[in-house]
């Protein structure tokens, strides 16, 4: 593949990754940030999220799976995984997480765990997303082209 | 003794979530600005050299004798959802401060929730941001910095800072298109703790 097929590769996959609804605005806000200063703002950005999402899905299983379930912990960390994924523009993360916040008020259990199921999936499908992202825009950098901005 | 120069402000930015430092340290030095960032509202108090007993400091805007390199910081942007310490706990903390009450604070929040908009104004934070923080609210820091710094020296410069974009507090006023949008869009927008704001038309986002 020449440069301009890779590129074209990279703009038809990420924009459907923005049709899908998988990633929203605040992802283009992160590339914006990116400049030959910091060529791997996005990717570092990413990469701790990725990190932090993990330990806080992990948490979540571990404190549903208790007998007593301490719900503001739950909240707590659901709270968190909101955040960073609305910081990072992981759409369909940040929206489990909207819905999952409101079964931890209610306390209902059920409800809480199909939402931690929920933002595990989301989680997993965003970050497989970004990670074939980056190999295609790495593709792009080491045969020399760059990378297309958004618009 | 080290100063800021009069090219670059240095902001302190206090947030629990490494991501979200991260990214406001990015805004930040986008915007040519020196930052320090910490985790939480006492590591915070511990950088400015916080004393409860501070009271001969009232000339000064850095940190008391007891630090080893006096630090000047010009604005304070924090969080509000914090373990131990919130943003709003440490906003008290610093206005309560003789020595550091004259430092702009802004707050954070992932949540727009007006009472507590409301509750950080009053307690004197100049600006409420909405995250995801983006670059056109990091804008807005400049204009408080500069007064900070003209109010200190006592310069009359007020003619300067009203010909600069964005005016302070306008509670009383009507929403003004352009200025202060933030504080005024934040409560606006209704009482929703989670709004979602469609902001590029150009690209399709399968809105939720």
């Amino acid at each position: 593949m020449d440069v301009g097929q890779l590129q074209t590769r990279f703009v038809d996959y990420r924009k459907s990754m923005f049709c899908e609804g998988l990633l929203d605005s605040q992802f283009i806000q992160l590339q914006q940030l990116q400049d030959e200063s910091n060529p791997d703002f996005v990717v570092e950005v990413v990469s701790l999220f990725f990190e932090d999402s993990e330990k806080l899905l992990n948490e979540l299983s571990k404190t549903l799976g208790q007998q007593t379930i301490d719900f503001k912990k739950v909240d707590a960390h659901v709270h968190q995984l909101k955040g960073s994924s609305s910081s990072i523009g992981a759409q369909r993360v940040k929206n489990a997480c909207i819905a999952f916040r409101n079964y931890c008020e209610e306390e209902n259990i059920e409800g809480c765990l199909r939402c931690v199921q929920q933002a595990k999936q989301e989680y997993f499908l965003v970050k497989g997303k970004l990670e074939t992202l980056f190999r295609l825009e790495q593709q792009i950098v080491v045969a020399g082209g760059v990378i297309p901005m958004v618009e | 003794m080290v100063m800021a120069s009069d090219s670059q402000f240095h902001v302190l930015a206090v947030d629990d979530s490494i991501i979200d430092r991260k990214l406001i340290e990015r805004l930040l030095k986008t915007s040519s600005f020196q930052v320090t960032a910490v985790d939480s509202g006492s590591k915070a108090l511990e950088f400015l050299g916080f004393n409860e007993d501070q009271q001969r400091n009232t000339d000064q805007r850095s940190v008391s004798p007891n630090n080893h390199h006096e630090v000047e910081v010009n604005l304070i942007i924090t969080d509000y959802c914090m373990p131990g310490m919130t943003g709003y706990d440490l906003l008290k903390k610093i206005k309560e401060s003789s020595s550091l009450k004259n430092i702009p604070v802004v707050i954070m929040s992932s949540e727009n929730v007006p009472s507590r908009i409301n509750r950080c104004l009053e307690e004197g934070a100049e600006e409420f941001f909405l995250k995801p923080v983006r670059l056109s609210d990091v804008n807005k820091l400049k204009p408080h910095m500069m007064k900070a710094k003209f109010k200190d020296h006592e310069k009359p410069a007020k003619q300067e800072e009203e010909a600069s974009e964005t005016p302070e507090v306008q509670q009383s006023q009507p929403p003004q298109p352009q200025s202060n949008n933030n504080k005024r869009k934040a409560m606006d927008e209704g009482l929703s703790s989670d709004r979602t704001r469609p902001r590029y038309s150009g690209l399709t986002v399968v809105s939720n």
